[in-house]
């Protein structure tokens, strides 16, 4: 049997949506794709367009890659549209002339962008916010101007605010209807969201009907309304709506809806058979969708249909939760009260700027819908009652009053089908959850990358923990997070414990909180809290026993139990005279000498009463520990920035030695890196560290819990633009708070990705100052700063410490066990392969002979 | 036959909780010290990681035993019998070891 042939004419989210559902089905082997699309670029993601102004690329929204399908043997055409379909012959033509014949077409046109017939609409500064074309016209025309206006107030339009504003413009938003997010908010919401807006220096016009656009006197343009009054603007996005793609159906013959829109059934089928529409150019009942999530579900039932399933369209949930403007605004359901003689329950705080308004059942016992402004964390609950038709447990004020004394009643997860769907954007059961959990996913990183929750707009995480939560529950797993079985708290505890009763010492905790003697787990993990909470010499007669080896000496141990050094070189400046030291050190020690990834240099072989004799060197020579072996601030990496480089913005060095020479030392749960980088070429690779800095034309971008190694992760950007002083009061908290609150060994990495909130609470802690600590967070780190000092400095200058770092406590002998090759040069570790073999409990993996490499002519 | 011990080092010269090593008769010790001032004496050879690292390791109480877990790959010796607890194949040799007047003695 011959392939059947899919032409996809559309590579936008839920085109590409319908190609990956495909591509994974078990039937693939049966297919083939061909998708076209008019735009230059394939499928990325316009729900998060608005990030590209505050510095994501093109390549960070790009959904798929040419690679993809190319190994998934999906054949795409871009820049070219498909303007014919033949439905008889079964092909398509394009404009290029190109003819695709196809066994199924599916339509996923999307939709364009309504601009109101205004005269005046023509001119060359009046744009709008669809495609990353239309991003690169808004700002090449910001370039040129001091206002902008937006005209349409809905969910799209705040955002193409926002973006203006971002852009440096003084914004207005001019709404034809009485209130912003009219579709979304009642009239409470809308007052308040307004409010909110207008603080932030936006204007907000309603209800102006736009007559013309005419010259301006002080700006570019005049808009005149309706109503007499007028605006000047340099530039218009429009954003009132979208109206669907039909052109190609309508031309050739497809059934259309009588206010446009490609009709299809239940199965997502047009009124041609063999012709599907899916995604904003399909009408279903009626109605045009214009949210991600039923596109999504219609490419499923598409693509269910074609591969002989039966899965239908039944209609999608338009509840809503999201950022504008930095205002938190979520619609669940019937957010208007449309509903007959349904009730409703209000709640405004002006003060704290929050409205919420319920609306129930008639018999006061089910969720109807709902209207939130600036405080959205019922979202997830009271979905959920609507989505699962669950009685409302206890009294529905409960659930959108403020917390009191005494817990809020928790929805139980418990009383939720399996069937409920938790994350909205990549359809995620509660089902699925309990799969993934029995699956051995026990933490929330595990279940976003096992199951894609979360992992789309965020707004399901605090109800995906509490599903897996209950499933750990329901296997009997005991959600344990104790240090060791010497204490009953989690590190966060211990913590707040050391902070709150000045505890200076493990004995003093372990006594008073704790049993036993204490283990390799709970006494680095304590002398780590006590360091950075008092910055104490770790060496310290009653620190000694808590640390590792690498921090009794001070040194790396390697696998043969010698050391390696890795002296402080901050941002990987040295000068030619320290690197002449260091050659000499590392002649003189026969030590096997490498650069490590963090542009210093490390030296391997040293022998323990060779450290101390090699760091009075180091010392004479200018340099100071570089604590390779601490969980604590290894390198800040930089570029060599402004001071030479044709394309640096900033002088990346100069930050990069504040910032190590500021943060050097400092302990924390696990290690940390950072990096700064003059410009966005980004050659300080700051976006795989715990901390990039990236220089822009306007001040520094902030990245934070970059990782690179094992699990890399990119760093997310959290702050744009800043000043120096800004950027170093933001770095201090962010560094103390994950002190205070990470896990023991737990990476910046880690840490974010099972924080509940995500991002957007840690901006809220570190730059809102939501919990109200942050001038506690900085006066945490001024004390570690000040407390400072060379550990190898204090300890070479002690002689009682120094005694221990003798191979043998009653001879003057060294190790006589340690053996080494020459390889290329260099001094290197005999490697005993059957150990190895051991230790890697594998089979000798075989080598080719290296060791003698010819020398360069 | 009574045994004959030798000064290895001052009482003095041991921290809590740590271990020192010690060449007695061409062979590698590691001596350590507890809370209760009771001192122990194993190789300080690693069997598991193929090196005279054990001294260096952290004292640890590990299922009631004390032990040190050793600074390579973190299995656990007991310090009074030697025992791997992880690889008991690997366990190590103990040797007779004391305070006497202020000194640290082995036999």
């Amino acid at each position: 049997m011959s392939k059947q042939k899919l032409v996809v004419v559309g590579n936008g989210m839920v085109g590409h949506k319908f190609i990956e559902n495909m591509v994974e089905h078990p039937d693939y082997a049966n297919y083939e794709i061909v998708t076209f699309s008019e735009e230059p670029r394939l499928a990325y993601d316009r729900v998060q367009l608005s990030y590209y102004f505050s510095g994501k690329t093109v390549d960070d929204l790009m959904l798929t890659s040419p690679d993809y399908y190319n190994e998934n043997g999906v054949r795409f055409i871009v820049n070219d549209k498909v303007v014919a379909i033949d439905s008889i012959n079964n092909k398509i033509v394009t404009a290029n002339g190109r003819e695709e014949a196809y066994d199924k077409l599916i339509l996923a046109t999307g939709s364009y962008p309504f601009v109101p017939p205004v005269p005046g609409r023509e001119q060359a500064h009046c744009l709008v916010y669809r495609t990353i074309e239309d991003l690169e016209a808004i700002t090449a025309s910001a370039q040129g101007s001091t206002v902008g206006v937006v005209v349409g107030g809905g969910l799209l339009g705040l955002e193409a605010a926002n973006a203006l504003k971002n852009l440096g413009l003084e914004a207005h938003v001019v709404e034809f209807a009485p209130r912003l997010m009219a579709v979304q908010l009642d009239e409470g919401g809308g007052e308040l969201l307004r409010a909110k807006i207008e603080s932030l220096g936006v204007g907000v016009h309603t209800e102006k009907n736009t007559t013309e656009i005419v010259k301006g006197e002080t700006c570019r343009y005049r808009m005149n309304f309706a109503d007499g009054s007028h605006l000047e603007t340099d530039m218009i996005v429009f954003s009132a709506g979208i109206r669907p793609q039909d052109e190609l159906a309508r031309q050739f013959n497809i059934d259309i809806g009588p206010r446009g829109g490609i009709q299809i059934n239940n199965y997502c089928q047009t009124s041609i058979e063999n012709i599907y529409a899916i995604g904003e150019c399909a009408l279903w009942d009626n109605k045009i969708y214009g949210l991600v999530a039923p596109g999504y579900q219609m490419a499923k039932v598409a693509v269910s249909h074609i591969t002989g399933e039966a899965v239908e369209f039944t209609g999608a949930d338009m509840s809503t939760k999201l950022k504008l403007l930095g205002v938190d605004v979520a619609s669940i359901g019937d957010a208007q009260a449309r509903t007959p003689n349904c009730l409703s329950y209000t709640y405004l705080d002006q003060h704290k700027g929050v409205y919420k308004r319920l609306v129930v059942s008639p018999d006061n016992k089910k969720v109807l819908g709902a209207v939130m402004v600036g405080d959205v964390d019922a979202y997830g609950n009271l979905l959920q009652m609507m989505l699962g038709d669950i009685e409302i447990p206890g009294t529905p004020e409960a659930f959108i009053l403020p917390a009191m004394e005494g817990a809020a009643p928790a929805l139980g997860v418990d009383a939720l089908p399996d069937s409920a769907q938790i994350c909205s954007c990549h359809s995620v059961t509660k089902g699925d959850i309990f799969e993934a959990v029995k699956g051995g996913c026990t933490d929330l990183s595990g279940i976003k990358s096992c199951t894609k929750a979360v992992t789309g707009c965020g707004g399901c995480a605090a109800m995906t923990t509490q599903v897996m939560n209950a499933a750990l529950t329901e296997m009997g797993v005991e959600v344990n997070n104790n240090l060791c079985e010497h204490f009953e708290y989690t590190r966060q505890e211990l913590f707040d414990i050391v902070r709150s009763k000045k505890i200076k010492t493990f004995e003093q905790l372990i006594n008073t909180h704790g049993q036993g003697k204490g283990c390799e787990i709970c006494k680095p993990a304590v002398g780590s809290m006590l360091a950075t909470h008092w910055n104490d010499y770790i060496l310290a007669d009653e620190h000694l026993q808590l640390q590792d080896t690498n921090d009794v000496f001070l040194a790396n141990m390697q696998k043969d139990g010698t050391y390696s050094v890795v002296p402080r070189m901050p941002a990987g400046e040295v000068t030619p005279d320290q690197l002449i030291a260091l050659g000499q050190i590392g002649k003189e020690f026969n030590l096997y000498t490498k650069i490590t990834g963090g542009q210093r240099v490390d030296f391997f072989g040293a022998q323990l009463h060779e450290l101390p004799i090699i760091w009075e060197k180091l010392i004479d020579a200018g340099f100071e520990t570089g604590h390779a072996y601490g969980k604590s601030l290894r390198t800040v990496k930089s570029c060599v920035g402004s001071t030479w480089c044709r394309y640096g913005m900033l002088d990346s060095v100069s930050m990069a030695v504040l910032l190590e020479m500021r943060y050097k030392g400092m302990r924390t749960p696990h290690k940390v890196k950072m990096a700064v980088s003059g410009c966005t070429r980004e050659c300080a690779e700051a976006q795989s560290k715990d901390v990039g800095v990236i220089a822009t034309d306007k001040g520094w971008n902030l990245y934070v819990c970059g990782n690179g190694g094992m699990k890399p992760r990119h760093a997310d950007l959290f702050a744009s633009d800043l000043d120096d002083e800004t950027l170093i009061k933001y770095v201090d908290r962010f560094y103390m708070f994950y002190s205070h609150t990470a896990d023991r060994l737990q990476r910046t990495s880690v840490w974010m990705d099972n924080m509940e909130g995500g991002l957007d609470y840690l901006k809220s802690v570190i730059i809102e100052d939501k919990l109200g600590i942050c001038e506690e967070l900085e006066a945490d780190m001024q004390r570690i700063i000040d407390n400072y000092e060379c550990e190898w400095k204090k300890t070479i200058n002690s002689k009682e410490r120094l005694k221990r770092f003798a191979h043998f406590i009653n001879s003057d002998a060294t190790d006589d066990t340690l053996a080494y090759v020459a390889e290329r040069g260099q001094p290197r570790a005999r490697i005993d392969m059957a150990a190895r073999a051991k230790i890697g409990k594998g089979e000798i993996i075989k080598t080719l002979d290296i060791t003698d490499v010819a020398e360069p002519v | 036959m009574s045994e004959v011990w030798t000064d290895i080092c001052q009482f003095s010269d041991l921290v809590k909780n740590t271990g020192v090593c010690a060449l007695h008769k061409g062979e590698q010790i590691a001596i350590f010290i507890d809370d209760e001032s009771q001192v122990y004496a194993i190789s300080n050879y690693d069997p598991c990681g193929n090196a005279y690292v054990l001294s260096r390791g952290i004292v640890s109480d590990y299922k009631g035993k004390l032990t040190v877990a050793s600074p390579l790959y973190k299995q656990h010796f007991d310090l009074t019998t030697g025992e791997c607890l992880e690889e008991p194949k690997n366990s190590v040799k103990t040797f007779p070891v004391r305070i006497e007047a202020g000194k640290v003695q082995l036999a």
